[in-house]
């Protein structure tokens, strides 16, 4: 069995709520029974509470199977990067710290890396990842083209990125305005983008009612 | 061209490695004066997988990750001021991960029941198969004594004990003794795969039954061997003979392209342990976007070689706000978080805002 061809896994970060949803349904999965495969991360701690859901991108041609000394990281068919095998894995780190998206964990007393896998199990019978069933924001949704752009009519899916030189093309696909005119997600501009600020203005709610407790209202 | 030159390379080695084993079996039995014809059979599957194996190991090493960890490992093991050290801890390592498969029994317990097992019955059916068959070990009565058997290594006679001893009863049913190990590993590890439902959602045919299903088929013929000619008179001896060969001539033919494989590359563990146990005693790499150490630079310098080695370029713009020139130098934890960064700064250029306003 394979994933199906009009099923794909899109990630909206901006949508995110931190629940951790994902994070516990990760978890259930039997075949990592207990550890969550998926990252949530604050994007700058300091200054926001933004959260990110970081799951594996399963690159087209993935680094982190490229600089596995022990050949242990394979992709199938179908384009899922899967974990590392079990009897080959000599938990060295390089994937962990080749991968431009920061996606596999080492377990250290396992000597064993472990990574998001699409919940394969799943996938390849026509079945939903499980963080994608229990997200409640649809950070994480899994369906087809048709669904996703009725559900984000000004957002579209892109699933090429800049990080340096390097060009990456995944599996997944991250949503973007629909307006912007870019076809590539340039990341590591991302990296020396404005300087954070200390006082976050929500403008959206907050202004509307400060301004009518200004007027009187 | 370069392909063409690593395959070129791996078939040399490999054909090295046959020569090497046949000149052995013509020196250790002999000339032959002690090698069994009646399993000339086994001896070219051995050959021909010892020409496979050494051929994906060579072609193994010449991948670039695999040639840096092969150099460094051994730089590191052998650097004069930590040799000592080096050696008294891969005494311990090897203990606690070859002997003992530790890091095994953390993934689990059954897990490990099996491995262990079935680890400890092959190396034993190794040790006493290899050198029968290649007539580097064989046994003869002594002269005068027909109820003495002395064994002889290499030619060299070396022991000798009575016949009807407890100690000849424990030597030739030594593969009996292995057979029992295996299959009762075996009997764990189909247990664990029939009702472990996260066992069951990846395991492959080729990848996870068949080399269990071929050690059973050995273990099992190579018991009703055993069977046959002590409590049956022979019962069928021939076809069991001939049945036990297939199994295990197969196996040996699959040596060098299934799961066995990893009995190879597996050691490369202990030559990791070291390089990073070096890594974690030298200079920290810190993370250019947040400061904080995240790896050993040493790994983060090959890395890089190594990418660039592989074609990836993941050189960064020169940028008058950091003075990372490499993605490397970004922790994965930084890493996490500039994808949905990114997306921010396409979303605040869509809206005309700026990010975290």
């Amino acid at each position: 069995m394979a994933v199906p061809s009009n099923q794909h896994f899109f990630i909206d970060p901006s949508r995110c709520i931190g629940c951790q949803s994902c994070v516990q349904a990760c978890s259930e999965c039997d075949t990592h029974k207990g550890t969550p495969m998926i990252h949530l991360e604050y994007v700058e701690r300091s200054i926001s509470t933004q959260t990110t859901p970081v799951i594996c991108m399963h690159c087209e041609s993935p680094t982190c199977a490229q600089v596995c000394p022990a050949d242990a990281i394979k992709k199938t068919e179908d384009g899922v990067v899967q974990s590392a095998r079990k009897p080959r894995c000599i938990a060295c780190n390089n994937c962990v710290l080749a991968c431009p998206f920061g996606v596999p964990k080492m377990n250290a007393g396992w000597e064993l890396m472990t990574k998001c896998d699409m919940c394969y199990d799943r996938t390849s019978e026509g079945k939903k990842p499980m963080c994608a069933t229990v997200c409640p924001s649809q950070a994480l949704f899994f369906g087809t083209f048709a669904e996703i752009e009725a559900l984000r009519p000004r957002s579209r899916p892109v699933n090429e990125f800049r990080f340096g030189e390097q060009l990456v093309k995944t599996k997944v696909l991250m949503m973007v305005p629909r307006g912007g005119l870019t076809e590539v997600v340039d990341v590591t501009a991302a990296m020396h983008g404005a300087t954070p600020q200390r006082t976050v203005h929500l403008d959206l709610m907050m202004s509307g009612v400060f301004a009518n407790a200004a007027e009187g209202k | 061209m370069r392909i063409r030159a690593e395959k070129l390379k791996a078939a040399a080695w490999g054909t090295f490695a046959a020569g090497v084993l046949l000149v052995a079996i013509g020196m250790g039995s002999r000339s032959l004066a002690h090698f069994d014809a009646a399993l000339v059979a086994y001896t070219f599957a051995t050959v021909f997988a010892t020409f496979g194996i050494i051929y994906r190991y060579a072609m193994w090493l010449q991948r670039p990750p695999t040639a840096m960890y092969f150099k460094r490992g051994w730089q590191v093991f052998l650097s004069p001021r930590f040799l000592m050290r080096n050696l008294a801890v891969w005494c311990q390592r090897l203990v606690l991960t070859f002997v003992f498969n530790a890091f095994i029994f953390r993934r689990g317990r059954a897990r490990w029941g099996a491995h262990w097992l079935i680890m400890w019955g092959c190396l034993i059916a190794v040790a006493i198969t290899f050198p029968l068959v290649f007539g580097w070990i064989h046994f003869e009565t002594v002269p005068g004594h027909l109820d003495r058997y002395r064994v002889y290594v290499f030619g060299f006679g070396m022991d000798e004990f009575p016949i009807q001893s407890l100690k000849a009863f424990i030597l030739f049913h030594g593969l009996v003794w292995a057979a029992i190990l295996v299959i009762a590993g075996v009997m764990i590890a189909m247990y664990r795969r029939m009702r472990d439902h996260g066992a069951a959602a990846v395991q492959q045919f080729g990848e996870d039954f068949l080399p269990l299903i071929l050690l059973f088929a050995i273990s099992i013929t190579g018991l009703m061997l055993t069977a046959s000619y002590t409590w049956m008179k022979g019962y069928a001896y021939d076809f069991l003979a001939i049945l036990h060969a297939v199994t295990v001539i197969f196996t040996l033919l699959w040596l060098p392209f299934g799961k066995f494989f990893h009995i190879f590359q597996r050691p490369a563990q202990l030559g990791v342990a070291f390089y990073k146990d070096i890594g974690q005693r030298t200079q920290q790499a810190c993370c250019k976007r947040c400061g904080e150490p995240f790896a050993s630079l040493m790994q983060v310098r090959d890395l890089v070689t190594v990418e660039k080695q592989l074609g990836f370029n993941y050189a960064l713009r020169p940028s008058p706000e950091s003075d990372a020139i490499h993605y490397q130098e970004i922790c994965p934890k930084c890493r996490r978080a500039l994808l949905a960064l990114a997306q921010g700064e396409l979303r605040a250029a869509s809206t005309g805002q700026q990010r975290w306003q």
